[in-house]
């Protein structure tokens, strides 16, 4: 998979990461990757609604070195 | 979701509690960043939140006067809801919120603004409080009374009294 972009909102806190997220899709091209890793849990299910009410792809969400990795595809 | 116009998303904040108004702009940031046109609506105790650093210029007679002085204004002098005593409880709070990374009330406003939250500054209670518009922040979008919140709430998916 290639990665476009990463967004390191490990430490941080809701709605930080999200709000990361937006300023980091917000600069990518239709098509491209973003990689995110947090350390709140919230997250997982977070970012799974972000994506629904978005209409952006989530590809998937993995457990890493106590840090969970997200990796999401802009699809508009 | 593809829509022409967005969803939109209404809070009033009447506290001026530094917990609830945390949990108003982590909604409306939340929101925001969902792609929601969010509007937030300051008054009585939440337009403390507004405030810059110092007494209302516009305070006229005693009374006025020692309310002003009483109810400090600025994001850094909120109290909290519960467990306040005299300062000591956002004392400690902010202390743990900068241990686990928590944005501050400041931090909240300015990244709400970023996202396009529409900020309104109650007029009735402003007066009521003597404040001028130059006692507020200058980044203030509109300021109404409460039909402009009505017109923003009847169309609003969310709406919420904090």
């Amino acid at each position: 998979m290639n990665i476009n972009k990463t967004v390191d909102a490990v430490g941080m806190l809701c709605p930080m990461p999200i709000l990361k997220t937006v300023q980091a899709v917000k600069e990518m091209k239709v098509g491209e990757v973003l990689e995110i890793a947090a350390t709140d849990e919230g997250i997982k299910k977070d970012i799974k609604n972000w994506c629904d009410m978005m209409g952006h792809e989530l590809i998937d969400i993995q457990d890493k070195d106590n840090k969970i990795i997200v990796h999401l595809k802009k699809l508009k | 979701m593809d829509k022409a116009t967005p969803d939109k998303a209404t809070i009033v904040v009447f506290s001026g509690d530094m917990d609830k108004v945390m949990a108003a702009f982590n909604i409306a940031v939340g929101a925001a960043s969902s792609g929601m046109e969010v509007t937030m609506l300051f008054t009585f105790w939440g337009l403390n939140i507004l405030r810059k650093d110092k007494m209302g210029s516009q305070s006229k007679g005693i009374l006025q006067r020692l309310f002003t002085l009483l109810n400090k204004g600025g994001t850094e002098k909120l109290p909290m809801s519960r467990f306040n005593m005299f300062g000591m409880g956002p004392w400690m709070m902010k202390k743990l919120m900068k241990r686990y990374s928590m944005p501050s009330v400041r931090e909240l406003y300015s990244a709400a603004k970023q996202l396009g939250v529409k900020v309104i500054a109650c007029t009735i209670t402003m007066g009521v409080m003597g404040l001028a518009k130059e006692d507020l922040v200058d980044d203030i979008d509109e300021f109404a009374g409460v039909i402009t919140y009505i017109k923003d709430a009847r169309e609003s998916k969310i709406n919420l009294f904090v």
